[in-house]
């Protein structure tokens, strides 16, 4: 299948910029600092991410890898730096904030699911609220998106009732939902039992082939070998390096990546 | 090989379940705790024969005179009638709600016809005994037409309006004589000032801690100098202050009832205690919610007002009913600013020439009704926190 093919079974339709040479660049962050405190968290991160490429961020805990991808739909702020996403730089502007936060997906640890709003409803929730969808349209594509990810009986439970692997990907399809160009993974699954980080990972997989934008901060180095097209190393509030994952497995050039993989793998 | 058969799953001793070994494990564990079982029933049998020979053999009489003032205090007796279709417009919408929604519909209903069938076995007159069994068949018509109509956004409009109608139906309004609210008495004035209380300081609450947690400073300032100047006096003063400083701030000429002057003052003092059960449901709500709805696009408000609230409000039903329990018994203290409520009316009547030493009638039957409300709304609260608690995490 082709990714057209791909974007098809997600129902992502047809993207029109991917035929338009220029501006192939999605996100664009240029010496982002930012500080809790005087802890300074991020320290000048610039990387450039293209359109349909898939990040894979990892790093120790504290490295700042997990508030680098939360600036980017500004649920943390930075505090010098530059942030462009799809064309819109990321200022107090909260109309700018809004616009981008349309465009960027979701998923986090902790599934964050709404526990007093049944599946169907966490799904069609913002469809209908934010993109103006008539109910029927938004109930229509949550279904479709449910299948998509595995589970369509599941429509009518509320969150608590369900497992964490089937409630982190209703989290994917709550996000997929507002049609994103980008999704943001932070640690999708390092909350869930072995048996059920597969199921989120094939749904991750299967996404990817679609051309979605992803940058997934993650310790699964068997999903960031098989589908990433890049890896990004944080330490100490910044990128100590990246390249394609055979590059980094194999000849990593910094000691410090060398030894974190070591660490990992083991 | 039968003999090697093992059951998958074995029964509990005989000794652990059913009446007997509930009895066993609750009350007759030791021969300490039999003992004392045995002292509780004897306890207990002295209580309830003593009242019950009380109730029995003493003479009612204060009670069945003063019946009307009790009840609805001066209104005058040809207004009654409104007083008693307010009753009846009650009861229907009770019923709708019984058949449409279930739950605490029904047994508020049920509660309601209990009540008028055990009036109606008491020597009424007979045009009071046609409008209770009128309000029995009320309630049916209105279960009739909630179960043949399913019309539930009618019942739930028709439930907003009832209020401001009740209200302009009792004080008169186009044709109708007005009745000032100084000769509202009794349940009447009780129930009106409890139900404006929780009705209007729940949402002025929700406003205040909303406006605590804003962040715009003049904004949480102001609502943390109001909660905490209210919450640091106590409701009588918030009463006389009300009632006697209020006219000194009115322009010449302008009056207000003494009733609505406490009624603000029930409102402005439950609300900055609502304020703070609510701020604790808000707290309670973890960060990551509104993490997710902002991810998603929602703004401020719909964050607020779909994520947000209807988790913090379903933690704080117990504390919030606890608080509007708490005003309704605390109507009782208007008796002290002049008004004539529940409690006032039990004042005067045990005051009376004719039945002089007859407090402990009087103060038994507004205790019997105070419980019988306050009991209603607290089991209320346990039934709604349960059907509200679907898929709870």
């Amino acid at each position: 299948m082709g990714v057209a093919d791909w974007r098809k079974r997600w129902g992502l339709g047809k993207d029109k910029s991917m035929t338009e040479s220029t501006n192939n660049d999605m996100i664009i962050a240029r010496d982002v600092h930012k500080w809790y405190g005087q802890f300074h968290a991020l320290r000048g991160v610039s990387l450039d991410v293209k359109r349909g490429e898939v990040l894979v961020i990892f790093g120790p805990s504290g490295s700042g890898k997990s508030t680098f991808i939360r600036t980017i739909n500004r649920l943390e702020e930075h505090q010098r730096g530059q942030i462009i996403v799809d064309g819109i730089e990321l200022t107090n502007d909260i109309r700018n904030i809004e616009a981008i936060r349309m465009e960027v997906g979701m998923v986090f640890q902790s599934f964050n699911l709404f526990p007093h709003l049944t599946v169907m409803q966490n799904i069609t929730l913002a469809p209908t609220w934010v993109r103006k969808w008539s109910r029927g349209q938004a109930e229509e594509k949550a279904r479709e998106l449910l299948k998509r990810v595995g589970i369509p009986e599941q429509a009518t439970k509320y969150p608590g009732q369900l497992s964490g692997g089937q409630q982190q990907r209703v989290a994917i399809a709550r996000a997929l939902a507002m049609q994103p160009k980008i999704m943001l993974f932070d640690e999708p699954t390092s909350a869930l039992d072995p048996e059920m980080i597969k199921e989120v990972l094939d749904v991750m997989t299967d996404l990817a082939k679609s051309g979605m934008t992803m940058l997934v901060v993650t310790h699964e180095m068997g999903f960031a070998r098989s589908v990433a097209h890049r890896l990004v190393f944080f330490d100490a509030g910044n990128i100590v390096e990246q390249g394609t994952p055979e590059k980094i497995f194999s000849s990593p050039s910094e000691e410090r990546t060398k030894k974190f993989l070591s660490q990992i793998l083991n | 090989m039968q003999s090697q058969t093992i059951p998958d799953t074995l029964k509990p001793p005989a000794t652990s379940v059913g009446v007997l070994g509930w009895l066993r494990k609750n009350l007759f564990s030791t021969w300490f705790n039999a003992l004392l079982t045995f002292f509780a029933l004897y306890v207990i049998y002295v209580l309830v024969s003593g009242v019950w020979n009380f109730v029995v053999t003493t003479d009612w009489g204060v009670i069945t005179a003063n019946l009307r003032l009790f009840m609805v205090g001066r209104y005058p007796m040809e207004q009654t009638w409104r007083v008693q279709a307010s009753v009846s417009l009650f009861a229907f919408l009770l019923g709708a709600s019984w058949a449409i929604w279930r739950g605490i519909a029904r047994s508020a209903a049920i509660l309601l016809a209990a009540v008028f069938f055990t009036a109606l076995v008491l020597p009424f007159a007979l045009n009071d005994r046609l409008w209770m069994a009128g309000n029995l068949a009320l309630i049916g018509v209105g279960f009739a037409a909630g179960y043949f109509t399913r019309a539930r956004r009618v019942l739930v409009w028709a439930w907003l309006a009832s209020l401001p109608i009740i209200a302009l139906l009792l004080y008169g309004v186009g044709g109708l004589p007005r009745v000032a609210t100084d000769l509202w008495g009794g349940l009447l004035l009780t129930l009106a000032l409890s139900v404006v209380g929780i009705a209007a300081s729940f949402p002025l609450g929700v406003l205040l801690a909303v406006g605590r947690q804003s962040t715009y400073p003049a904004m949480r300032v102001f609502c943390i100098g109001y909660i905490e100047l209210v919450r640091g006096v106590p409701l009588i003063t918030v009463l006389f202050m009300m009632q006697i400083m209020l006219p000194l701030f009115l322009p010449e000429g302008v009056t207000v009832e003494s009733v609505v002057r406490a009624m603000v003052a029930f409102v402005l003092f439950t609300a900055a205690y609502v304020a703070e059960v609510v701020r604790g449901g808000l707290q309670a709500i973890p960060r990551g919610q509104m993490e997710a709805a902002r991810a998603l696009g929602l703004n401020g408000i719909l964050t607020l007002l779909l994520i947000v609230l209807p988790q913090a409000l379903r933690l704080t039903i117990p504390a919030m009913v606890g608080q509007f329990i708490s005003l309704f018994k605390d109507t009782s203290l208007v008796a002290i600013v002049g008004l004539l409520d529940l409690a006032g009316i039990a004042s005067a009547a045990a005051n009376q020439p004719d039945f002089l030493g007859r407090q402990a009638e009087v103060y038994l039957f507004i205790a019997l009704i105070y419980f019988v409300f306050s009991t209603a709304m607290s089991y209320g609260s346990r039934r709604l926190e349960k059907t509200l608690g679907v898929g709870e995490r």
